[in-house]
This record gives C-alpha cells, sequence and structure tokens, in this order.
C-alpha cells in the first residue's frame, strides 16, 4: 500500500503529473473573484467562506478523472488485481494520495486567499481546520466516482454529475463552520459534523470503489 | 504443482465467447493459445486471471498464483526502467530482488536510468515482460508477448519462459508466431467458442454501464 501510496506522489510531483493544477485553479479563482464582485470588504466578506469552499471542491474535482483512468489505459489496473494487496487497500492508497497531491495543498494555501477575499481573521484557523477536515471526504467520494467510470470514454461529465451531489453536505457544513466563525459564532458543531463525513467516508469508501473497480475491468 | 480450469463458460462483454474450456497445466509446463482474431484468447487469459468472472465452471487456482500481462504494458512514462520495475516487485512482494532479476533476465541493465517515455516499442515491451519475472509469480499468463520485439528478444523471451519453467512455474501464452520454445502444447481456442451469443438475455443496467 505504501508503494502505491509513494508511487503515485512520485508520478505526480514528476513532470506532466499534474501537480499544481488544483493549486492553480484555486489560486485563480480565488484571485478573480474580487475582480468580479469588487473589492468591497461588505459584500466580498460574507461571501468568502461559500467562495473558498466551492473553490476547492471544484479543484478537487479538476483531477478526479486521472485517479484510475491512467492506470487502466497503461494496463496497472490489470496487475493490480492479482497482486496480494487487497483492491481496498489500492483504494485506499489512491484516494491517499489524491488528498496529499491535490487537496493538501489547498489547505495550506486557503487563509492565504482568506486574506485575499477579506475573511475577518478569527475566522482564519477554522478556514483551515474545516478545510482540513473536509477534504477527505472529496478526496475519498471523488474516487468512488473515479472507479465508477474507469470505464467510459470521456466520462469525466458523468463523473461529475455523480460526485457533486455527493459533496453537498461536506460543501454545506464545511462552510457553514467558517461562516459561523467569521461572525464570532461557534462553529465546532458544523466542523464536528464535516469531520464525521470525513471519517465515514474514509472508512467505509474504499469498499465501494475496490467494487466498482471489479465490475469495470471485467 | 497442478493449475488448470475445469469446464470454463468465459464472456467478454455480454456475449458468451468460449464454453467448457478445460485446461491441465503442470509444474514446468506450457501452454501456446491459438486461434484467429477474436476467437476468445484474451477472454480466456483474463478469466483465468481473475480480471473477469466465469460464467460457469472452476479456475482451479487462485488470483494470488498469477501474474498477467496483457496488451498495455502496466509502465509508467515519467518513471526509469528500474523505478518501474521496482514498483512492481514491491507490489507483489519480491523487493529489491525480484527487480534485480527481473532485470537481468530481460537485460534492461543499459536501459536502467532511461524514462519509460524514451523507451522503443520494443524495448518497452521487454520491460512490460519483465515485471513477470518481477512478481515472482508461479503461473504466467501472457498475451501476445512478442508483439514489437525482433528476433533476437523473441529468442530472449524464450529463454526467460525456458527458465521460468525449470524453476517449477508455468505459462500459458497467446501468440501467433513460433515462439522456439520447443515441445509445448497448442491449444486451438477456436475448438471452444461458444454457441449461444448472449449471456444475459435483458439486463436493464447493461446499456447504462456499457
Amino acid at each position: 500500500m505504501l508503494t502505491l501510496l509513494h508511487r503515485d506522489l512520485r508520478l505526480a510531483l514528476r513532470a506532466g503529473g499534474g501537480f499544481g493544477q488544483a493549486l492553480g485553479f484555486y489560486l485563480i479563482v480565488a484571485t478573480l473573484v474580487p475582480l468580479g464582485v469588487g473589492p468591497d470588504r461588505a459584500t466580498l466578506a460574507p461571501t468568502a467562506p461559500g467562495i473558498l469552499w466551492l473553490g476547492a471542491l471544484l479543484a478537487c474535482l479538476l483531477s478526479l478523472d486521472r485517479v484510475f483512468a491512467l492506470d487502466r489505459e497503461d494496463g496497472t489496473l490489470d496487475g493490480l488485481v492479482p497482486a496480494p494487496l487487497p483492491l481496498e487497500a489500492a483504494a485506499t492508497a489512491k484516494a491517499a494520495a489524491h488528498w496529499l497531491t491535490t487537496a493538501l495543498p489547498l489547505v495550506v494555501v486557503a487563509p492565504g486567499l482568506g486574506l485575499l477575499l477579506s475573511l475577518p481573521a478569527q475566522a482564519m484557523p477554522w478556514l483551515a481546520a474545516a478545510l482540513l477536515a473536509g477534504t477527505p471526504a472529496l478526496s475519498w467520494i471523488g474516487t468512488f466516482g473515479a472507479a465508477l467510470t474507469v470505464g467510459l470514454k470521456r466520462g469525466s461529465l458523468l463523473l461529475s454529475l455523480l460526485v457533486l451531489p455527493l459533496y453537498v453536505p461536506t460543501l454545506v457544513f464545511g462552510a457553514d463552520a467558517v461562516r459561523r466563525a467569521a461572525q464570532g459564532l461557534d462553529p465546532a458543531q458544523p466542523l464536528l459534523l464535516t469531520a464525521a463525513i470525513s471519517l465515514g467516508c474514509v472508512a467505509l469508501l474504499p469498499f465501494a470503489t475496490a467494487a466498482a473497480l471489479r465490475i469495470n475491468l471485467r | 504443482m497442478e493449475w488448470g480450469c475445469h469446464d470454463l463458460t468465459c464472456r467478454r462483454g455480454e456475449a458468451v465467447v468460449l464454453e467448457r474450456v478445460t485446461l491441465a497445466l503442470r509444474a514446468g509446463e506450457a501452454i501456446v493459445l491459438r486461434g484467429p482474431n477474436g476467437s476468445g484468447k484474451t477472454t480466456l487469459l483474463r478469466t483465468l486471471a481473475g480480471l473477469t468472472p466465469p460464467v460457469a465452471g472452476t479456475v482451479g487456482f487462485g488470483a494470488d498464483l498469477v501474474a498477467y500481462g496483457g496488451h498495455a504494458d502496466g509502465l509508467k512514462d515519467q518513471l526509469t526502467v528500474s523505478e518501474n520495475l521496482r514498483v512492481w516487485a514491491d507490489l507483489y512482494g519480491t523487493g529489491r530482488d525480484g527487480a534485480e532479476r527481473a532485470a537481468a533476465a530481460y537485460d534492461l541493465a543499459p536501459l536502467a536510468e532511461r524514462r519509460a517515455a524514451d523507451l522503443s516499442a520494443g524495448q518497452r515491451r521487454r520491460a512490460s515482460l519483465a515485471r513477470m519475472v518481477a512478481t515472482g509469480r508461479p503461473v504466467w499468463l501472457l498475451d501476445e508477448p512478442t508483439v514489437s520485439l525482433d528476433a533476437a528478444q523473441v529468442a530472449r523471451f524464450a529463454a526467460a519462459v525456458r527458465a521460468h519453467l525449470e524453476a517449477g512455474g508455468a505459462a500459458v501464452i497467446a501468440t501467433h508466431i513460433d515462439l522456439g520454445l520447443g515441445a509445448v502444447r497448442e491449444v486451438d481456442v477456436s475448438a471452444f467458442a461458444a454457441r449461444r451469443a448472449v449471456a444475459v438475455a435483458h439486463d436493464p443496467f447493461a446499456e447504462a454501464v456499457e
């Protein structure tokens, strides 16, 4: 499992691996919004939590169709099935690699972008915490969606349609935690719910992902 | 040791391609699958590898004994040859030893530090076949392994297969050429061709999945 994780991280960091694609998208969204909406603090600050969460969610979505498609095209997936590693563990490794290469950089830059969108200072740590708690759900759900659509040519539209509804609870609670923190309320409850969704996804979805892969490899 | 399959019915998608396939494979033995394009060689190999569940019948060995080498190379362009082999060796638990044996079997040492993207088609194929050695598995299932190999490399492949057989392994190889393996059992897959064409008469989900 560590082999696979290590390989995926190495692949992402080499040229053409797609590392930074999501990060670039996130930076573009967060810098363009103030230009589009206008620099007024009174309009920017209330929308900042939603924009930062939505940007992170779409940035995650952007790289999902690579998760299994490349491995299927070059035959790696065929070799993974007979390997001693259970397919569920392989699915976990793929999702973890996606989270480390795509979502974690977003968590790191998010407070900086919050500054750009006039997010109140007391909400910054909560923004990072909420993203840290919520993005594993995005990666694990996304990996499941990628496994469902792995056999399809140009399956990314279907992938988005399948995955976006599943992203809604994470978005609602994650953005709510940041909004509450920005308004000076207690953000603990939505934050805990976000973390609960993530934990549930990490624990259960690898089984569904492996089942979907087995069906699609026939 | 004896591996094989009994009364196997294989499908590809919704079509039943092969029926009542029975093969016996002993340690040290290779079976060469023959048959025209579309006769079901790949389907049979994928079923034996556990990638496609059989419609009926049993495969007499678990997926934990096989190494499957299909049409795709299973190499990552951004990694070097030795990194690629090491990943496969680690995945199958043979570690550094396995990767080194694999590189030696196909004389890949001169290419070890080259990225897979910069290999020729024949060199890619060699690196891909070396993965089979790296897995350390006793049963090799190879689908047209000699595509884009020159005569010298076909001989090297035959030598690797012979060494594998002498070490107590077995192989099922689908190919159209003479591999020079000596006396091997040839099985014509078209003898098992299915007369029935459709596996599932009505499956409302099939349309959505295909």
